[in-house]
């Protein structure tokens, strides 16, 4: 304590600097970091629980009241359908750290089960408010089962034999159709039980004490309200002796199970927990699209929920809404060239935002740009007219702006391949050269990008483009945001 | 009656005979130390104390009871509990939290009612927080205010150890087995420890077996010392006692230099 300063009362009861408290507080900078990143995240902690569950689920509320387009408003639901589904599979995976690859079986087990208790294929019409507490319960008992392969087994097995499970079940719901092969079932015998390769179709539309859920704005308001219920509870849970014991087993399983908790215990409650997570979205979808299919519940849907999961931040609640928003969400924005250009231009400010410090250097780089693309517009203007003599098409206000900004010739196409492949070389090349160099060489390229993206990459926007753009978003959320949009670094070994 | 009995315990490990034939009582407030060259089988009489292994042989009684066919988290709440050598804390949770998992074995609130957040869950909570808290106060500054919202892996080496210590207290248990508790530590911390662990059995009502390797902690604090070798116990007695026999001398240091000592 040789500083200046005077010394807090308790001060002689303090850690000396250096010693603990110096340490301590390095992680926390490291961990909370700085620049724009770290204000957001220091922000975004410092927000009570509801308001950051109100930040969350408006947009989702206020949606249904602001479009009347019938494609988005399905994607919409999609979303919250795939946001719920993570939820109960960032219980598995994210809390209990098991690596349940049969996850999607039971969405599927809850939508073939209420579809066999309520449809026209089965001819047995249940009310909801029994069929999906039977559905809820189902999937418990199930993941049970499935979860009581997890005392034996961990990490890499316990993935093979869940992926197994789902395996099984998707051959299951494909030929268990009471054909002549088909199983033959105590007490009723061979019976059509799933619709085999052409599914389970007429599915009842949720029926609550006689009322119908009947449009999509319904079931996405049915969705939501349900998707926040569950948030809340396992907002709750998670600060529970449940939740804590979860994420204990999963840091150190023997050291949990020693602490007195029955880890076996709490790994069958995971399962059971995300299972019944999955059965219940299952009612839903099945009731949404009126059928099940066994198509739809393979290991494509797999990977979509886990890269939710993962890019929302394994463990975090609110995580999995932006994560299914931006895994669901963006490609579809992306099928619009205006929505498409838009995220394009706000990347690119974005990540240079984020990612070059100082911020300065940043704004000197984009504003030079600007600079750039003027000054070329201009020279190229005058020397060769054809150069600016397109257009761009429906972009608005901005739209127009830009078309004084970045050179648009007529029947540019192969010029702009070969500007394409120059982009490629010149980010190669920039990361080559450091510094105020690779600033100012970032001027030329980025013009280039500019050059690039309206001459070439906008026609195909609901093709190739769209998916080289979500890659490029997710590189950059990942190299932001390492262990996901809402997660914590975790510390593996230290 | 002796609080923990161990009565003829063996334990091999394929055709290696880690523990045989393991007699070993601890009564009730005492400070009993285990010592031993490396690979005695120390922390193998742990692991089967705490139900990490079962014994080939022999029963293990704690409070009149036998506790060697119960699962580790039972044994934990009958009132045994133990810290890690290698030193295992759930290293992405708050300090707070570290302690407070420990509390599970003596709450039961399940998961429905946090959900809902009924009465009983959220009493509990409170409880829990408060036996953290108060575990955690055990330690003086050392782990006081500020720290309880951060990870356990920003705490210094020597904190994480006093971290363990206070998760093995919150678990309500009687009986601490404390393995290791002054290694990596440098002499002021290592004095502190030696306080510390007679603090726990005069102020915290503990009763402690402890392996230590430092031989100034052991001998400031050990009401009675055992010294294995090879899984067996070699000697037992005061400090003094074992420290002077000479199976424990040849032990350490081979039997030549003993007899030209």
């Amino acid at each position: 304590m040789s500083t200046g300063a005077p010394e807090p009362p308790d001060a002689r009861d303090r850690p000396r600097v250096g010693v603990d408290e110096w340490v301590a507080n390095v992680d926390e900078r490291r961990e909370t970091g700085t620049g724009v990143t770290g204000f957001v995240a220091r922000t975004w902690e410092r927000l009570p629980a509801v308001a950051r569950l109100a930040i969350l689920i408006g947009p989702f509320v206020v949606f249904p009241f602001v479009t009347n387009e019938g494609n988005l408003f399905r994607y919409g639901l999609i979303t919250v359908v795939y946001a719920l589904l993570a939820l109960g599979l960032n219980v598995v995976v994210g809390f209990a750290g098991l690596l349940d690859l049969g996850y999607v079986a039971f969405f599927g087990f809850g939508a073939y089960l209420y579809g066999i208790m309520a449809s026209g294929h089965s001819g047995h019409h249940l009310q909801a408010e029994i069929a999906i507490p039977i559905v809820v319960v189902a999937s418990a008992l199930l993941g049970l089962v499935l979860g009581l392969t997890s005392w034996r087994l961990l990490g890499d097995y316990l993935a093979i034999v869940t992926l197994f499970f789902l395996q099984a079940f998707v051959i299951f719901v494909n030929n268990a159709n009471g054909g002549l092969s088909d199983f033959s079932y105590p007490f009723v015998g061979r019976v059509d039980l799933t619709g085999g390769a052409n599914g389970l179709d007429q599915i009842d539309p949720l029926n609550f004490f006689g009322h119908q859920i009947t449009t999509t704005k319904g079931y996405y308001l049915y969705t939501l309200a349900a998707l926040t219920i569950l948030m809340i509870m396992l907002f709750f849970v998670n600060k529970s002796r449940t939740g804590r014991s979860w994420r204990a087993l999963r840091e150190d399983p023997l050291a949990a199970e020693v602490m007195t908790v029955p880890v076996n215990r709490l790994k069958l409650l995971a399962f059971m927990f995300g299972a019944a997570t999955a059965g219940f979205t299952g009612t839903i979808f099945g009731a949404v699209q009126s059928g099940a299919f066994p198509g739809d519940y393979d290991v494509g849907l797999l990977i979509t929920i886990y890269a939710i999961v993962i890019l929302g931040g394994l463990g975090s609640i609110g995580g999995v809404v932006i994560g299914a928003l931006v895994v669901n969400g963006v490609p579809e924005l992306l099928r619009s060239s205006t929505n498409a250009r838009f995220l394009f231009y706000a990347v690119i400010v974005v990540a240079l935002l984020v990612a070059m410090k100082p911020w300065y250097r940043a704004v000197l780089v984009l504003l030079g740009t600007i600079a750039f693309g003027a000054v070329v517009h201009a020279i190229a203007g005058a020397a060769w007219s054809r150069s600016t003599a397109g257009h761009i098409e429906g972009g608005g206000t901005f739209g127009r702006a830009l078309d004084h900004w970045v050179l648009i010739p007529t029947h540019a196409s192969r010029l702009a391949g070969w500007a394409y492949f120059a982009l490629i070389v010149a980010a190669l090349l920039l990361t080559l050269v450091r510094g105020w160099w690779r600033a100012i060489a970032l001027i030329p390229a980025l013009y280039l990008a500019a050059f690039v993206w309206e001459n070439k990459l906008v026609e195909q926007v609901s093709g190739a483009t769209r998916l080289i753009m979500l890659g490029a978003l997710l590189v950059v959320i990942m190299n932001v945001r390492p262990s996901g949009i809402f997660g914590t670094s975790r510390v593996e070994v230290v | 009656m002796a609080l923990l009995e161990l009565r003829g315990i063996s334990k091999a490990f394929g055709g290696l005979q880690v523990v045989s034939d393991l007699d070993l009582h601890v009564g009730e407030g005492e400070i009993v130390s285990v010592i031993g060259p490396n690979g005695a089988g120390k922390t193998t009489v742990f692991n089967l104390i705490t139900g990490i292994f079962r014994p080939d042989s022999g029963s293990i009684v704690f409070e009149g009871d036998v506790v060697s066919n119960l699962s580790p988290h039972t044994i934990t709440t009958r009132g045994i509990a133990r810290t890690f050598q290698t030193l295992r804390l759930f290293l992405n949770m708050t300090v707070l939290e570290n302690v407070m998992v420990a509390a599970y074995g003596n709450t039961r609130s399940t998961i429905v009612e946090a959900m809902l957040q009924l009465p009983r869950s959220r009493r509990e909570e409170k409880e829990i927080r408060k036996l953290a808290e108060e575990k955690l106060s055990f330690f003086g500054q050392r782990l006081m205010g500020y720290r309880w919202d951060q990870p356990a892996y920003s705490l210094s080496y020597a904190n994480r150890r006093r971290l363990e210590i206070a998760r093995a207290m919150a678990t309500g248990a009687r009986l601490l087995l404390l393995d290791e508790p002054a290694a990596g530590m440098n002499p002021v911390e290592t004095h502190e420890i030696t306080d510390l662990i007679g603090k726990l059995r005069d102020d915290g009502g503990y009763t402690i077996l402890v392996i230590e390797h430092d031989m100034h902690v052991v001998e400031g604090i050990s009401d009675r010392v055992v010294a294995l070798d090879y899984g067996q116990k070699i000697a037992e007695g005061s400090f003094e006692e074992v420290a002077t026999s000479p199976r424990v001398v040849e032990a350490y240091l081979g039997l030549r230099k003993a007899e030209t000592k």
